[in-house]
């Protein structure tokens, strides 16, 4: 039995549900990231930060992510865009610092992509870094990027996901983000299946009402439902609405196990073919159970009989 | 300034020279004049006022250098910020 | 029996204390190590002498000095009928009870900040040229730092308290004031008070709703604080007593009666006891904050794990911060298993009401009221009751109710690898908290969760050692943080228990370098060790610590 056919998730990091925002310039945050409990963070020097305070942020972050324990969390920082006169010195205190990746927002073409993966080389190779280790996340947020979605999705190795940055879109197409997401419906299809084509992680825009949980959990089971691998959270509160609604499915979660299970005993066996209730089970649903298992360890459910 | 941080000045000076105050002020003056003199010492001699309200170590670094950072370029060597 | 009684009191009038003729650096205090290691004295001349610290419950080995008959009984006060206790001069009352220079008098802090009646006394007894005098409220509130003037003018020359905050803990910290202060537990003082170890020689009670004869309650008026269960205590033990109110009540009070009016010598009528805006405050809310609600999570975790949350369970916590979220974690645990509590305990919340009223608990006792949303349900609800300090802690009665308890959750200033517990000084040394019931539930209850952050204002909350051991740690059965879960390795079931359930289980030691790794590791404070300002008390009445002087110029004294 061949690696193909068991199948892997497309996603070597572990499930990445949930990406906290935190204002770069902020401490008080930063300093209780563990406790939060999300899968990753996102220290933000853009939108967060004050113009005047660019040069504080950027050297605080840099000192948090060498300095600071931020426990199980991906730690992820985004730039400011590269059309501001912040970018290129954002990527050179921050890239040393070695974050788990770099969000480059208003990507509108695979050249911002580029652009970025240069620089962030070039960093690499100046300090002795080993090289494409620190991956990007482009957000698109603008209708040119999300019509450009695949191509900016292949154009670069360093490109681990694709994020929808909601807001600055909505405003893009001169509509207001309503709670039901009509308008943001094609943007979110655009987004995933984009990702899903280059094998990229996607994540799903913030819900801006900290005090609508309702609004919120029905956004987030919209997200999962679309495909969306993570969704941005921009306070901690969200954090556990967004993994309930990456909660596996009981029954979906047992049956992944016996497949898993099938599949296994096909590879010691030297089966070529795996089947499961009387049904021939292919490679992509081999690899969805593979992946349904690995979530399900986040909930505690390691093995059927925690079900 | 929010709690968590500090707020620093640092003014051009014959000598290196630290005063640090706030809330902290009687456990942690040790811990703040080692890691402001590792800091100082990689700039010209200057007087660092300290207020501290709870800032982690690695704050309280980056707040110094950033002081440093700005001092410096106000005497004209630094970059284009600002 | 007043003779003995006199006789103790002339005992506490330490001509030594007496400002002028007494340098306390001619206080030579012999010292001893407690089995906590830490230094206590042996005496302290005009206070008595003490036992060190051993262990929680060595009071039960010790012998104890035979109880004088009837000691725990009001002093007998012939009356003939229809005698007029009311008065509305402060002046006539305290020329009436008595009160010398010397003696010792007593004041609750169930009227929280919004307390007048401690300031108006005091006021009145420095303007009648009082000196010397003993202070011993069962508690002083934040809002009380005018106290600090009549430490320093000579009102009051000795303090007995749950703790001492703001401008008085400075000037306690400073060594203003040459006696050590005595520091006990709520427990400790009902206990100290029955025990004749502080006999109080005038109460000033506030009484919210009282009738011409004394009959007073705190569940009415325009004061209103709810629960008087510290004023109980002083009431029936106090050898003269003044209920202090601003809410005359038509005779006889009804339907509650908190103090009777045997135990009242007189009814002092006053304009007003209290600000109502800061004796009857909101409601307590449930923690948004996302590190405060983390760690109730990991409490909650704990607890459920421990399987003490079961039918007929019992339950204590604070109103602060991280305490009222596991309330609500438990509830819906409650909920969700159909569990039914016996009792809840303590100082009572809004929350914990609403849990009795939706049928959570059984019953609960009230020692002391927090919010005003507690103040009306003991009026209607005959399941939400008042109990006495006694009653709720003192472990030389015949039973109290902590002993019964079997989960508390408490906070913490700081802790230590021990498990030793400080809520009384700050980390500049200086005296800022109360000590409370913490070691009184601690003690009592069968699971003891303590909960804090694992650094605030910048500082780690696990220490070495803690400045002051308030509650000793072998009666803490957990620490828990936003980082993880600390089980005292006294407790291997627990422990076990913990890692069953797959919780985030710490070595305090491990947390203790985690956090210092971010804040650094902090200077201990500076002290004058010659120079012993307060000792903590266990509720046994043995010695826990000793507080110092803080040295010199600390920023924490100007």
């Amino acid at each position: 039995m061949n690696e193909a056919i068991i199948g892997k998730p497309a996603e070597k990091r572990r499930p990445c549900r949930s990406m906290l925002y935190m204002p770069g310039n902020n401490p008080g945050m930063m300093q209780h990231v563990p406790a939060f409990g999300a899968d990753s963070v996102l220290l933000d020097l853009e939108d967060a930060v004050s113009e005047r305070e660019k040069d504080a942020a950027r050297r605080l972050v840099s000192h948090f992510i060498r300095e600071v324990d931020f426990g199980d969390s991906i730690v992820t920082v985004r730039v400011n865009g590269a059309d501001t006169p912040w970018f290129e010195r954002d990527l050179e205190e921050v890239i040393p610092s070695a974050p788990a990746a770099v969000r480059v927002p208003k990507c509108h073409s695979p050249e911002d992509v580029r652009h970025a993966d240069d620089l962030i080389g070039r960093i690499e190779r100046e300090r002795g870094m080993a090289l494409g280790r620190i991956k990007i996340h482009a957000m698109l947020e603008t209708a040119h990027g999300i019509e450009r979605a695949f191509e900016i999705a292949r154009a670069s190795d360093r490109l681990e996901a694709l994020t929808l940055g909601g807001q600055d879109l909505t405003a893009d197409m001169g509509v207001q983000k309503t709670r039901d997401g009509v308008e943001l419906f094609y943007a979110r299809g655009r987004v995933v299946m984009a990702a899903k084509a280059a094998g990229l992680m996607a994540f799903d825009t913030v819900w801006t009402d900290i005090e609508d949980m309702e609004g919120l959990k029905n956004e987030a089971r919209l997200a999962v439902q679309m495909g969306f691998t993570g969704k941005a959270a921009i306070h901690p509160t969200q954090i556990d609405a967004i993994h309930e609604a990456y909660r596996p499915d009981a029954g979906e979660l047992r049956r992944a196990f016996r497949i898993v299970d099938a599949a296994e005993r096909a590879q010691r066996e030297g089966k070529g073919v795996i089947s499961v209730d009387g049904r021939m089970v292919d490679g992509p649903i081999v690899a969805r159970a593979f992946s349904l298992m690995e979530l399900g360890r986040l909930y505690g459910i390691g093995q059927e009989a925690d079900l | 300034m929010e709690s968590s941080d500090c707020m620093v000045v640092v003014s051009p000076s014959d000598g290196y020279a630290l005063e640090y105050g706030g809330q902290n002020e009687a456990i942690f003056k040790r811990r703040t004049e080692r890691i402001v003199r590792e800091i100082a010492e990689r700039y010209a001699p200057a007087e660092v006022r300290i207020q501290d309200r709870g800032a982690l170590e690695a704050t309280l670094r980056a707040r110094v250098e950033t002081a440093f950072e700005r001092a410096s370029r106000e005497d004209g060597q630094g970059g284009s910020e600002r | 029996m007043n003779a003995e009684r006199n006789f103790k009191s002339e005992n506490f009038k330490s001509e030594n204390f007496k400002s002028g003729n007494f340098k306390s650096e001619n206080l030579a205090l012999t010292m001893i190590k407690n089995a906590l290691g830490r230094e206590v004295p042996v005496s302290i001349p005009g206070l008595g002498s003490y036992e060190p610290y051993v262990s929680p419950f060595a009071y039960l080995e010790r012998e104890l000095p035979a109880p004088a008959k009837a000691k725990s009984l009001p002093s007998p006060r012939p009356q003939k009928p229809r005698h007029d206790k009311v008065t509305d001069s402060i002046e006539n009352a305290v020329r009436r009870s008595g009160l010398e220079n010397g003696m010792t008098i007593s004041f609750h802090h169930h009227l929280r900040n919004g307390d007048a009646v401690i300031p108006m006394v005091l006021k009145t007894l420095s303007e009648m040229g009082f000196k010397d005098l003993a202070l011993a409220p069962s508690s002083l509130p934040d809002s009380h730092d005018m106290v600090a003037d009549y430490l320093r003018n000579g009102l009051i020359s000795r303090l007995f308290s749950s703790g001492a905050r703001g401008e008085v803990g400075r000037a306690i910290s400073a060594g203003e004031l040459d006696a050590p202060v005595v520091l006990r537990s709520h427990g400790g003082r009902a206990r100290a008070v029955q025990q004749g170890d502080m006999p109080i020689d005038v109460a000033f009670l506030a009484a919210p709703l009282c009738d011409k004869y004394g009959n007073m309650t705190g569940s009415g008026g325009r004061s209103a604080c709810g629960s008087l269960g510290y004023a109980q205590v002083d009431a029936a033990h106090a050898r003269h007593v003044i209920a202090v109110t601003d809410g005359l009540a038509d005779y006889p009070l009804r339907p509650r009666i908190s103090v009777p009016q045997y135990l009242v010598d007189q009814v002092l009528l006053v304009d007003s006891i209290g600000d109502p805006s800061k004796i009857a405050t909101g409601a307590a809310r449930i923690s948004r904050n996302p590190v405060d609600l983390r760690i109730a999570r990991n409490a909650f975790d704990l607890i459920a794990a421990s399987g003490l949350l079961t039918n007929g369970c019992s339950f204590q916590v604070g109103a602060g911060g991280a305490s009222l979220a596991v309330a609500a974690y438990v509830k819906d645990y409650m909920a969700e298993k159909k569990i039914k509590g016996s009792f809840g305990l303590g100082g009572m919340s809004g929350y914990m009401i609403e849990m009795l009223e939706q049928g959570y608990f059984e019953a609960m006792f009230d020692v002391q009221s927090f919010d005003s949303a507690v103040t009306d349900s003991m009026a209607r609800n005959p399941s939400h009751m008042e109990i006495d300090a006694s009653c709720y802690a003192n472990p030389f009665n015949k039973g109290c109710v902590a002993h019964n308890l079997d989960i508390v959750v408490l906070a913490a200033l700081d802790i230590d690898v021990d498990f030793n517990v400080n809520v009384q000084t700050g980390h500049d040394g200086v005296l800022r908290g109360a000590i409370g019931g913490h070691q009184d539930t601690a003690a009592g209850a069968k699971l003891a969760v303590v909960v804090a952050p694992s650094f605030r204002g910048g500082v780690p909350t696990v220490k070495e050692s803690v400045t002051t051991v308030c509650t000793p740690g072998e009666t803490v059965d957990a620490f828990v943080t936003e980082r993880g879960i600390c089980v005292n390795p006294r407790r291997e079931d627990l422990l076990e228990s913990a890692r069953a359930a797959r919780l985030p289980v710490k070595d305090i030691r491990a947390l203790k370098a985690e956090t210092e790794k971010l804040t650094g590791v902090p200077d201990a404070p500076e002290f004058d060790r010659s120079r012993v300002v307060a000792i903590i008390e266990n509720r046994d009445g043995a010695l826990l610590d000793s507080v110092y002087k803080v040295r010199g110029n600390s920023a924490s004294l100007r």
